[in-house]
């Protein structure tokens, strides 16, 4: 096990450049998410780390040695892939064991190694099997059993999960986050799944243009997002962004939405914004569940608008509500006894005290 | 309206169902007897060589009807698979095609592997080259090579017309382009992950193709070996230019050389000859006819 | 900090880097080429130079001691036996080829009608003629044509025909040789037509049927355009094979009678080999070169075409 060190790691395809210069600590026992869309450059880092790329400019270390021009086979790593990888002719033990059989290890010393990670993975019962003969799920487990017989410094998994259907999705998840708890090896996992980037992870890296975004822990990257691009990639439903500008109304700072709408800041933020423009173009950013129906006693900070509904989706424990303010959607979520509507009016509550304020033209969160 | 719609098309559905199993029953009957009628032109060639097989040569010249043995006999088999000239045929074409085949699939396997594999410069074109080579005909090189040879013999003495063994560097040229051809097709199938999964593993790319692509793309290997046996085991052209003594010929032409004697034609044992030849790729195709065709059309819907 | 860090480790990385990159490229392309070397020798030593030597060897006398240029050419072409065999090369590949792909295209829908799970055998039945060497079977269609005991006017005679001189009459050797190839080569264009038409999704022959198509516009709106490139490419690949053919014709009439079934590779083993004029020979044969670099060009495009595609 080791920590993995990445210093302004480049990748150049001919001009394009897919990463461009990727920071990046990742302590020995932890799980680092690499999350963002496709063609972000998370997999290209990825690949770099596993050696299956070379890197074009930087450094990267496992365990403090410069591995970039160290083979794949030399850097003692293991790597589970989104279409499993799993060699179609051979077993899922001989699976499990090619890479010991490789290095010539003892057969004695294979069969304990691969008879733990079936027993760990629960699928003891499977070892004879070729993978045509398993499901989805039980492939994926293979494939994980066939990263952990190699006991490796690194692990490594490339959208692992994607290939499952939704229920199953859930169910791996669980499973890998059970594993690492138990084997510590330090892992490098890259998603698009922002769920499973916030489920998994000890620190998720959000990588955008072959740049990282933000760095942080799961409720870091939720509730103090660094950019517009963190702010609506994490959560689900996204983050509203409301085009606002800041006013001073009766000596207090006020967020004014629409000719209308103008909310007074809570005392911290006023502070926090005292010094922004006041012509400078923002963006309020509200998580859907900072959007409410009114109650009668409002809290501090917690101010009530009406409006008309556009669509509502009931989820059962919560309904989803959409309506349409200076031309943004925005959703909230209400208790499902408040009497939401599609069509109708209702008197809504945000609060402001987990409210972000947003540069429209820079993105940057204020 | 709904209704309306219902009362309509539900009379109409069923007539029109009626109609369509009734042109599919008819389909079917033509089908049937066309198809029969095709199986017996193909396999009247192959039928009659097997009548003519068992018949002695009284039976034949005395023209009693072509198709019914009256007195079957085997003494044709016997009189072939007791000559030696025969089996001498029989051998150098076994060794000629076993040895071709061994040689095609040592070329052509490694060859694919670094086309589909390992992209370098030049790789594309020397694929579709390799490709277009198998496009050039027998007929259109024997020439060449024949005085090629003659040349050889000359300049370094070692005599190569006139010896089955040439044949085992003349025939690859026929089964290299199109194996190497297929095999490319079938390496390049499978998964990129599948080798990255064997580097990380720890395996060298000469582990990665014995250990993880010749197995995977068995079915492709097997095809690629039966295409490489029945091409030289076939072949006509090149045995009957560059061989003549009659211990080095191959079974083809040692039939058509040997039983045929001026106007003499011994029709029995020239058919049994031509079905003891005929057999080998008859008996492969009968058990692995799914492979033999898969190669067969490996050609035109792969790569 | 970070600005130390990067200073320290820029030079060390610069070269690391690219002596890694030139290692790994020479060892990869090294063991390429070593792997493909095999290959490149056979083709190059055994196809492309004897196929470039043909063309030296056209320009020499006979007796191989001359540079003659075009000689053998101009000879050729004031031979009547020389043009002989350009139409009749033309009239067999043609006439083959074209019958080869319309019975083959039949008989792949007759088999495709068929319930799957009886296609296996009718498949494996009308394959036959293509398994069985063509030495061979030719061998039995000579029998089935012996001018004396051919089985076939003996079946014939029943209905008041013949006897026909199969072999003997000059239509109906060319008539022969055509039909033997034919029996050959059909199964070959059955076996890709029916792997085409495995591929055709059912959906489009029921889209079909739905908007009203009866049985001759699902073939000609559904079937051929699905299967063009497989047409195309399976009827130019038998255009090579069968204008390059010499083992039935050699066989079977040997170029008789008095010439009037020699193609060119027939031909060219006639006057190359058994006449021992090995110039003239390599001349006949290059003539076969024209039309294969005009296959080969359509093939290659094909190629390239559902290479861009993929």
């Amino acid at each position: 096990m080791a920590d993995v060190t990445l210093r302004k790691v480049v990748k150049r395809y001919d001009e394009v450049e897919a990463v461009r210069g990727i920071d990046l600590d990742i302590a020995d026992h932890e799980f680092v998410v690499l999350v963002g869309p496709s063609g972000c450059g998370k997999s290209t880092t990825l690949r770099m780390i596993a050696g299956l790329e070379d890197i074009s400019d930087g450094d990267i270390m496992i365990g403090g040695d410069v591995v970039n021009d160290v083979p794949p086979k030399d850097r003692d790593i293991a790597m589970v892939f989104q279409n499993y990888a799993l060699y179609p002719h051979m077993t899922v033990a001989e699976n499990m064991s090619f890479g010991l059989r490789l290095k010539r290890y003892p057969k004695a010393e294979i069969k304990s190694r691969v008879d733990e990670a079936a027993r760990m993975l629960d699928i003891v019962e499977l070892v004879d099997r070729k993978p045509k003969q398993l499901s989805g799920g039980q492939r994926q487990r293979v494939a994980m059993g066939r990263a952990i017989v190699r006991n490796p410094k690194v692990f490594l998994f490339d959208e692992p999960l994607s290939n499952l259907d939704a229920k199953l999705r859930v169910q791996m998840r669980i499973e890998i986050k059970k594993v690492h708890q138990k084997v510590r090896t330090t892992t490098v996992y890259v998603t698009h799944d922002q769920v499973e980037a916030m489920t998994l992870a000890d620190r998720v890296v959000v990588m955008n243009h072959g740049r990282i975004e933000q760095i942080g822990t799961p409720n870091e990257l939720y509730h103090k997002p660094a950019t517009k691009f963190v702010a609506s990639f994490i959560g689900s439903p996204a983050m509203n962004f409301i085009p606002c500008r800041l006013e001073e109304l009766a000596g207090k700072l006020h967020v004014r939405l629409t000719d209308r709408i103008a909310f007074p800041l809570p005392p911290a933020r006023a502070a926090r914004y005292q010094r922004i423009p006041r012509d400078d173009k923002l963006l309020l950013g509200l998580r859907p569940e900072h959007i409410a129906e009114a109650r009668p006693h409002p809290a501090p900070g917690v101010e009530t608008f009406d409006t008309v509904l556009d669509v509502t989706e009931p989820m059962g424990m919560e309904t989803l509500i959409y309506f349409t303010l200076e031309g943004a959607q925005v959703c909230g979520r209400v208790n499902p006894n408040a009497g939401a509507q599609d069509g109708a009016p209702l008197r809504l509550a945000v609060d402001l005290n987990n409210m972000h304020l947003l540069n429209e033209v820079t993105g940057v969160v204020l | 309206m709904s209704t309306l719609t219902v009362d309509k098309a539900g009379p109409t559905r069923k007539v029109k169902y009626g109609s369509m199993s009734r042109d599919r029953a008819w389909a079917l009957r033509w089908s049937y007897f066309f198809l029969i009628l095709f199986a017996i032109f193909s396999l009247v060639p192959p039928l009659y060589m097997l009548i003519t097989s068992l018949k002695s040569s009284a039976e034949i010249s005395a023209a009693t009807n072509p198709w019914w043995v009256f007195h079957p006999t085997l003494s044709n088999y016997i009189e072939l698979l007791t000559s030696n000239q025969f089996l001498r045929f029989f051998w150098n074409s076994a060794m000629v095609a076993i040895i071709v085949v061994t040689i095609t699939m040592l070329i052509s396997v490694p060859a694919a592997f670094a086309l589909a594999r390992m992209k370098f410069w030049g790789s594309a074109t020397l694929a579709t080259g390799v490709f277009l080579t198998y496009l050039i005909p027998d007929s259109l090189l024997f020439i060449p090579l024949f005085k090629m040879l003659v040349m050889v013999g000359d300049w370094t003495g070692i005599q190569l017309i006139n010896r089955w063994y040439v044949l085992l560097f003349i025939y690859p040229t026929l089964t290299v382009p199109f194996c190497t051809w297929i095999m490319i097709g079938y390496f390049a199938s499978i998964p990129k992950e599948l080798d990255e999964a064997a580097i990380i593993d720890g395996a060298s790319w000469f582990q990665t193709l014995t250990r993880i692509f010749i197995p995977v793309a068995l079915p492709g290997i097997i095809a690629a070996t039966i295409f490489a046996f029945t091409v030289s085991w076939a072949q006509f052209l090149y045995p009957l230019v560059f061989t003549t003594s009659t211990d080095q010929l191959v079974l083809p032409v040692g039939i058509i050389t040997t039983l045929i004697k001026g106007d003499v034609f011994n029709w029995g044992q020239i058919m049994t000859g031509a079905l003891l030849g005929a057999a080998p790729p008859l008996i492969i195709y009968a058990f692995l006819m799914d492979y033999y065709i898969a190669g067969l059309t490996a050609g035109a819907t792969k790569g | 900090m970070v600005d130390v860090a990067f200073q320290r480790t820029a030079p060390a990385k610069a070269t690391s880097a690219r002596t890694s990159l030139h290692r790994a490229l020479k060892r990869k392309s090294t063991m390429a080429f070593f792997l493909t070397l095999p290959l490149i020798l056979l083709v190059a030593g055994l196809v492309i130079y004897p196929a470039f030597y043909a063309i030296h060897l056209a320009t020499l006398n006979k007796a191989m001691t001359k540079f003659v240029g075009l000689g053998n050419f101009e000879f050729l072409f004031k031979r009547d036996t020389f043009w002989l065999v350009v139409k009749q090369s033309c009239i067999f590949a043609i006439t083959a080829v074209i019958f080869k792909a319309l019975i083959g295209f039949i008989v792949a829908h007759f088999v495709h009608n068929v319930p799957a799970n009886k296609q296996r055998r009718w498949r494996g039945m009308l394959l036959v003629p293509w398994v069985i060497p063509p030495a061979m079977s030719t061998l039995a269609w000579l029998w089935l044509f012996d001018p004396s005991y051919s089985a076939f006017n003996y079946t014939l005679s029943f209905f008041g025909i013949g006897p026909i001189p199969w072999t003997g009459d000059a239509a109906w050797a060319r008539f022969s040789v055509i039909l033997v190839n034919v029996w050959y080569g059909a199964p070959f264009f059955m076996i890709m037509y029916l792997a085409a038409l495995k591929s055709v999704p059912e959906q489009l022959y029921e889209a079909a049927a739905i908007d009203g198509a009866n049985w001759w516009q699902r073939i000609w709106y559904v079937t051929l355009p699905m299967m063009r490139n497989i047409i195309a490419i399976t009827t130019l690949f038998s255009l090579i094979v069968t204008f390059a053919n010499f083992d039935i014709v050699r066989i079977l009439t040997a170029g008789g009678p008095l010439d009037r079934t020699h193609i060119f590779a027939t031909w060219a083993f006639r006057v190359g080999i058994e006449g021992s004029d090995i110039p003239l020979g390599a001349s006949v044969s290059l003539f076969m070169a024209p039309i294969l670099a005009i296959a080969a060009i359509f093939i290659l495009r094909d190629i390239s075409k559902r290479g861009n595609e993929a």
